[in-house]
Formats: structure tokens, C-alpha cells, sequence
């Protein structure tokens, strides 16, 4: 449950949430993307109420997860297809989207490949496609690091670098300390459901002593 | 408003491309058929088969129909599927259309497969009711999948889902397998649609009653 939750994120701003499991990190990316309604209190994205206007803020956000949304039994064209016919995009727009979000991630010679034969990376890197296929405002991240190795984590962030997406407000949850704080303009560490600490980037420290800070609260509450 | 279509399109190329649900549906039905025919024959026992054919081919249909209703939801937990589709900007009564529309194309296609058989089984060698069954098939398979569709979203966070379904469908779906029943009882004797009126009016009243009150609470049902 969370409680007392108070958080403004500016346009453009990359925010890190950490936290312990059970924190309530995901519930909160799942209030702030529509996915779960909140019981109480407002959440405005863009100054659309995500209670009131859910199908406008959809528009406006794309969502990173640990799990990629992708169909298995679709190749990558057809989940692509599908997604972007879902979010009122044009064929002959959408097909020329595609084709440049796939090369892009670098799934160009697997377009017509079946997900379900994909390596995990080459999954989320996808599903990196998938979630900026309607160029959204604001891009969710909610663990995205879960089940890649060094290798793809580091491909993956390489992409997100590259991409032209730092006109795009980001939200992250991680429990990488390091790739968290290198992305961040701004943290906060959740425990038990509320704020326990919130910095801006010009007040943030190093990860060591970031890491002692994270132990101090999450120990603490 | 037809993004419930390319909901559909995406479900039918799915499964046609592994055939999960269909091979289970028509060997399951298949079997259903042959072995009441066989158990029912009139070698063994003084039994007029017309009289019980009607139920073993809606005994059919709705055991075979349970199969893919299961499948139905369950196909969007890999990979979170069900909340990248709850993210897209689409109205929830979309995605319940959509997967009415995939689903009904699945149980039509068993259906076109198990009525030939049904009639050359039961030796309904006189089918002059076929174009009366045909109508009492379509009502009540739109029935059953309006509720089915439901059901199976309601069940599918569920672990014992595949228990569960028809647990709760059953009660619910109850007026319409026995108006249908009846319904195909009296046009397959009589070859006559409208000696089956009363029967025809219960199912048009409850497949519209349920299109409209499951887009209604479809949002909820699907909510985390």
C-alpha cells in the first residue's frame, strides 16, 4: 500500500525509484501508467488525471518492463503491427515507424522472425520498439535490467542513449544502484509504501555512498 | 471502433499458426459425437437417437468450447500481454470484443466441422431443418461465447482457472443450452424454424442481454 506518496517530475527529467521488494515501486508505475487505479489521491500526467482520462494518458506514455508485452507466437513485425494499429497509427506510417525502430534496436534481419525464438535481450530490446513505437511523452521503466546479463543490460542502455529520447520524461524503477543513478536527474528510494528519500541530481552523491545512504533508510523504516 | 478487430486478427493468427485450442476442440468434439453415437446406438438399446441427438451435439459444442474459452484469456498472461494491451488507448469493451470475435470464429469453424458429421452419424438423411439449425447453432453459440468471453477473463489470474470456468459458467449458461436443445429438437423433427419460436426469442433476449451488460462490467473484470 502506499501512503503519503507526494512526487512532481518535470518535463524531460529522468527519475530513479529504488526500493526493497515490496517497496511499492511497481504499484506505483502501475498507478502512474493507468494500469491500476489509485484508491485515493490524484496522479496528473501532462495535467490529465489518470483516473478521469485514461485512454488520453495512454497516449502520452510507453512501458519498459521486466516482462516485454510481446507475443511469442507473432514474429516481431506482427507484435509491432499490432501495437501500433492498437494505438491508431496509419499502416504506411506505421510500416515506415517500424523500420526504423528496428534498425535502430539492430532487429532488422529478424523482422520477420518469431518472438518466442528470440534471445531475452533481443526480447527487451523489442520491447524498447514497442514502447516508443507511438512516441510517447513520457517512457515507464520498471526493472528493465531483470534477466539480462552485463552484456545485453549494457547493449540495452547503449540503445536508449542513442535514441532520441531525452526530449521524453522517464520514470525508473531499478535495483541497479549504479546504471539507476548514472541515468537519473533526480531519486527517490521507496520503503514500505512512502518517500523515505528524494534527491536532485546536483544534490546526488557517489554510488558508494549512495549505497550507504539506501542501506541507512531501507534498514531504518 | 475497429480495433477490436485487429484484437481478433491477432488471436486467429495465433492460434491458426499453432493450432492449440482447434486440434483440441475437434478431436475433443469428434470424439464426443462418435462415442454417444456408439453408446447410444440403437443395436443396444430401443432408443429413438433423434430424440437424444440434439443434447450430444450441444454436449459437444459446449465441452469443445470450454477448451478454447480456457485458452482464450490465459494466451495474454506470457509475457504480460494483458497489461500491454490494458496500455494501449483502446476502450476496455474493445479488447472483449475483440476475443468475442476471435473466439466465435474458432467455435464456428469447429462447428462447420462437427454438424456434417453429426448429421451423418445420427442419419438425418432428410435435412430439411438444416437452414433453421444453422440459425439456432449461431444464436446459441453467440450466447455462450458472449458469457464464455467474460468468465474467461474473470478466471484467468486465477491458479485453478481451468477447474473454475466451467465451475461458474455452467449455472450461468444453463437457459441457453436447454432453449438450445429444444430448439434443435423441434426443427430437426419438424424441418420448420418457427415450431421453435418461443425457444429462438429466449436465446436473441439472452445474447443481447449478455453483449450488453458484459461490456459493461468488462473494465472491472480486467482490472488488476
Amino acid at each position: 500500500m502506499l501512503r503519503d506518496i507526494n512526487l512532481d517530475i518535470k518535463t524531460g527529467d529522468f527519475l530513479t525509484i529504488f526500493g526493497p521488494n515490496g517497496a511499492g515501486k511497481t504499484t506505483l508505475v502501475k498507478i502512474m501508467s493507468t494500469l491500476v487505479s489509485p484508491t485515493s489521491g490524484t496522479v496528473l500526467v501532462h495535467d490529465l488525471d489518470v483516473k478521469k482520462s485514461p485512454l488520453e494518458v495512454r497516449r502520452l506514455i510507453g512501458v519498459i518492463s521486466h516482462e516485454t508485452y510481446l507475443y511469442q507466437d507473432l514474429s516481431a513485425k506482427e507484435n509491432l503491427l499490432f501495437f501500433g494499429r492498437m494505438y491508431g497509427m496509419h499502416r504506411d506510417k506505421l510500416e515506415a515507424r517500424i523500420h526504423e525502430l528496428v534498425e535502430e534496436v539492430g532487429l532488422q534481419y529478424r523482422l520477420d522472425d518469431r518472438v518466442g525464438t528470440f534471445s531475452r535481450g533481443m526480447k527487451q530490446r523489442l520491447s524498447i520498439a514497442r514502447a516508443i513505437l507511438h512516441d510517447p511523452k513520457i517512457l515507464f521503466l520498471d526493472e528493465p535490467y531483470t534477466g539480462l546479463d552485463q552484456h545485453a543490460a549494457a547493449t540495452f542502455d547503449s540503445i536508449l542513449n542513442e535514441l532520441d529520447v531525452s526530449d521524453k520524461t522517464q520514470v525508473m524503477v531499478s535495483h541497479d544502484i549504479e546504471r539507476g543513478l548514472a541515468l537519473a536527474d533526480k531519486v527517490v528510494i521507496l520503503h514500505g509504501g512512502k518517500i523515505v528519500y528524494e534527491a536532485a541530481k546536483d544534490k546526488m552523491e557517489g554510488v558508494e555512498q549512495f549505497r550507504h545512504t539506501y542501506e541507512h533508510y531501507v534498514k531504518e523504516v | 471502433m475497429k480495433d477490436f478487430l485487429y484484437l481478433a486478427w491477432k488471436d486467429l493468427l495465433m492460434e491458426f499458426r499453432t493450432k492449440q485450442m482447434l486440434n483440441s476442440m475437434v478431436i475433443f468434439s469428434l470424439l464426443v459425437i462418435v462415442i454417444f453415437n456408439y453408446s447410444f446406438s440403437n443395436i443396444l438399446f430401443n432408443i429413438d437417437v433423434a430424440d437424444i441427438a440434439p443434447g450430444i451435439l450441444w454436449i459437444a459444442f459446449t465441452f469443445a468450447g470450454m477448451l478454447g474459452l480456457s485458452r482464450s484469456f490465459s494466451s495474454e498472461m506470457e509475457e504480460g500481454c494483458l497489461d500491454g494491451l490494458k496500455l494501449c488507448p483502446v476502450d476496455p469493451s474493445t479488447i472483449y470484443l475483440g476475443k468475442v470475435v476471435s473466439n466465435l470464429v474458432i467455435m464456428f469453424l469447429i462447428e462447420a466441422i462437427i454438424v456434417p458429421l453429426f448429421i451423418v452419424l445420427f442419419n438425418f438423411s432428410d435435412v430439411k431443418g438444416l437452414a433453421g439449425l444453422i440459425v439456432i447453432i449461431l444464436l446459441g453459440t453467440i450466447g455462450f461465447i458472449l458469457v464464455g468471453t467474460l468468465f474467461s477473463a474473470l478466471t484467468v489470474n486465477m491458479r485453478t482457472r481451468e477447474i473454475l470456468l466451467p465451475v461458474i459458467l455452467f449455472p450461468i449458461i444453463i437457459p441457453l443450452i436447454m432453449s438450445s436443445v429444444m430448439a434443435t429438437q423441434k426443427v430437426l423433427s419438424t424441418g420448420d424454424l418457427f415450431a421453435a419460436i418461443d425457444e429462438i426469442r429466449l436465446l436473441v433476449v439472452y445474447d443481447l442481454v449478455f453483449f450488453i451488460a458484459a461490456q459493461l462490467v468488462f473494465e472491472y473484470v480486467i482490472e488488476d
